[in-house]
């Protein structure tokens, strides 16, 4: 076989022929690869949400469904935003200024209290470490998995990270950044729409 | 072409039948290349027999697999009803069901022993890189079907566990939260996500799965096995070319695996037939209530098998990312003074370090923690290089060294306990140190597996007839 002449002519057409090949099996990669992104169907519904929380008492949580993931109203007492200004000296983030844009998107939430009316606390409830739903830990006081000092607020079970009562994360947690407030408007006083910011 | 192979006329009818086939293909020569003619030591030990399990597993993991499906409905609607409807419904459904989810487990118990059993005999030594790296592939290509199997039933551990380790991806930094979508398929796990899952569990990854354990076994048979002296039995060999100290394995080791498989299928059965939730180790309880979206259970953790990494990525928190800067500074220090380098070699120890110190400030330690779960299990693809030590079997290292692998196995298995617990302060710290020493383990290796009185390895191997 060595001493055979190679044909230059014919090994640069082998090779010319063996990149298309590549190129064209790179091109057919890119359909498969596309059928892993979210189907039409999944890109649309991304509707608002109605809600009504006219029956929520004080110190009450309620969860909605928007975009799949849980979004809750607290309707918190004074104490409860009493408790914020001890907190604001424990919490990585207390004027929401990390990631605004995705985390905090309205200019009227960037506050201590992280919404427009103060009574009303309306976060996505996906802890922002890996996605668990963190449980409500309103009680004050000592508790297991918590400090000392709980003033209340929520508790994520997957890794302990914790947040305060305006979903603000708590120092050296694994979650990086604050619960996510979504955009959202008062209709009527009793009237929420969750997923769109409507100028008044 | 080779030339057609002489059959006797005079011989009997089945050996004509094997003549006739074995001049079109070669069975009786890879029969003989793969079991009646190869040699294997014949001090093979207790730790033997998980090789030869794993694959009795695999094959009960295939052949359930096969059936579940038959039933199973692969939608987020109808899946957890579809299991039920196994459990209750299908005559003997739930036996292949509990068959199916006790064979995931014992899948793992098993693996890890073999793997602990290359570990201590030093089987992942040159000439054996390869095994050892198709093994670890293996391992990987096993991660990936526990956990995209896990999801199927769609309970509430499957839909969180998913939730969490696909959010893992999106901490990667720059391309993440883009690659979280493209593995879901959705903003959130959905239907999307079960029936792709389904897919790979099913299809893609068993059939890469069976490729490894061929490329696993043709690599082992083409280098010969190891054994717990760690003696190369080919050196040794007899007028025929038959190593001394090698036994065929067949009928030998045959024979000898059906006594590991009547034993461990005693045990298998006793836990399918009478705890085959293993006290919520193997079938976690709260998966018996529907995935829903809007609530995580009070407390989730993976299944034991995931438990040891999963400790390893709770341990990472800001805290912990210090202490891995200082670790990075300590290494470079060390490599500078001790480390015998060149001046530009150590310029490049030094601009590696600050490029490290830097990275691990300014991502954030989610993202580390990935990193340190990820590396946990890819580190062991670099064992055979990672150990420098002269002898290959712990029976001829210092005794320390045994006094190390101790180490090991208490970190690994309180790594384990500590992952299926809540998550509490000490034990943070527990697992934090935990995490050290296993990287310190390996990454040390390359000089602790050096020092120390080694004892002299005998020429053949040892062996006691009975």
């Amino acid at each position: 076989m060595s001493d055979q002449q190679v044909d230059q002519g014919k090994r640069t057409w082998l090779i010319a022929s063996g990149c298309a090949g590549v190129v064209g099996g790179v091109a057919t990669a890119v359909p498969f690869v596309s059928t892993f992104e979210p189907s039409e169907r999944a890109r649309a519904a991304g509707a608002p949400v109605e809600v009504d929380i006219g029956g929520l008492k004080p110190g009450e949580k309620m969860t909605v469904e928007w975009r799949g993931k849980p979004v809750w109203i607290v309707r918190r007492t004074p104490e409860m935003l009493e408790s914020l200004k001890k907190t604001d000296a424990l919490v990585a983030d207390p004027n929401s200024q990390r990631k605004p844009d995705d985390i905090t998107p309205m200019k009227d939430t960037r506050n201590e209290w992280r919404s427009i009316k103060p009574e009303y606390l309306i976060v996505v409830g996906i802890c922002t470490h890996l996605g668990c739903s963190p449980t409500d830990r309103f009680q004050p006081g000592p508790q297991p998995s918590l400090p000392e000092d709980w003033v209340g607020g929520f508790l994520c079970p997957c890794h302990g990270s914790t947040f305060d009562l305006a979903g603000r994360v708590f120092k050296n947690k694994p979650a990086p950044d604050n619960l996510e407030v979504p955009p959202y408007t008062f209709l009527t006083d009793s009237r929420l729409l969750i997923g769109e910011a409507k100028s008044a | 072409m080779a030339e057609q192979k002489a059959v006797d006329p005079n011989a009997p009818a089945l050996q004509k039948l094997m003549g006739w086939v074995d001049a079109r293909f070669p069975a009786t020569k890879m029969w003989n290349e793969h079991a009646a003619e190869y040699y294997a030591p014949k001090n093979f030990n207790f730790w033997y027999f998980f090789g030869s399990l794993a694959t009795l597993v695999l094959v009960i993991q295939i052949v359930t697999g096969i059936f579940l499906v038959m039933n199973y409905k692969p939608d987020a609607a109808l899946a957890f009803g579809s299991v039920e409807y196994i459990m209750r419904d299908v005559p003997w459904g739930w036996l292949v069901r509990y068959m199916h989810s006790t064979g995931a487990s014992a899948f793992f118990v098993v693996v890890y022993l073999h793997m602990y059993r290359g570990l201590i005999y030093g089987s992942y030594r040159k000439p054996r890189e390869l095994v050892w790296i198709f093994g670890c592939l293996i391992f990987l290509c096993l991660m990936g079907e526990a956990f995209m199997g896990y999801l199927l039933p769609w309970g509430q551990m499957s839909y969180w566990g998913a939730q969490v380790i696909v959010n893992l991806f999106s901490a990667i930094p720059f391309v993440g939260p883009d690659l979280a979508l493209l593995i879901r398929g959705d903003y959130v796990v959905s239907d999307a996500t079960l029936n792709r899952f389904f897919s790979f569990h099913v299809i893609a990854i068993p059939l890469v799965l069976l490729g490894l354990v061929v490329a696993h076994i043709i690599a082992l048979h083409e280098v010969g096995s190891n054994n717990p002296d760690g003696v190369e039995i080919k050196a040794k060999k007899d007028g025929q070319g038959r190593p001394l100290d090698g036994i065929p394995f067949h009928p030998y080791y045959t024979v000898h695996d059906i006594l590991g498989v009547s034993v461990f299928l005693i045990v298998f059965s006793a836990i399918i037939f009478f705890a085959p939730e293993f006290g919520g180790y193997f079938l976690e309880f709260n998966n018996f209530i529907p995935a829903d979206p809007l609530k995580t259970p009070p407390h989730i953790a993976p299944v034991w098998y995931f438990t040891p990494f999963y400790s390893m990525l709770r341990a990472t928190t800001d805290q912990m990312v210090y202490v891995l800067a200082a670790i990075v500074v300590i290494a470079a220090v060390l490599a500078i003074l001790r480390g015998g380098l060149k001046p530009m070699a150590k310029i490049g120890v030094v601009i590696g370090a600050v490029l490290g110190i830097g990275a691990l400030m300014v991502f954030e330690a989610k993202f580390w923690g990935v990193v340190v779960m990820g590396g946990a299990v890819i580190i062991l693809f670099f064992l055979p290089w990672l150990d420098n030590s002269p002898v290959k079997s712990v029976r001829y290292r210092p005794s320390w060294h045994r006094i190390l692998y101790g180490i090991l196995v208490i970190d690994f298995i309180v790594l384990g306990y500590l992952g299926i617990q809540p998550p509490s302060p000490v034990g943070e710290h527990v697992s934090q140190l935990g995490t050290v020493l296993y990287f310190g383990f390996f990454l040390l290796m390359p000089i602790w597996s050096r020092m120390g009185e080694f004892k002299p390895v005998p020429e053949r191997v040892t062996y006691h007839a009975h």
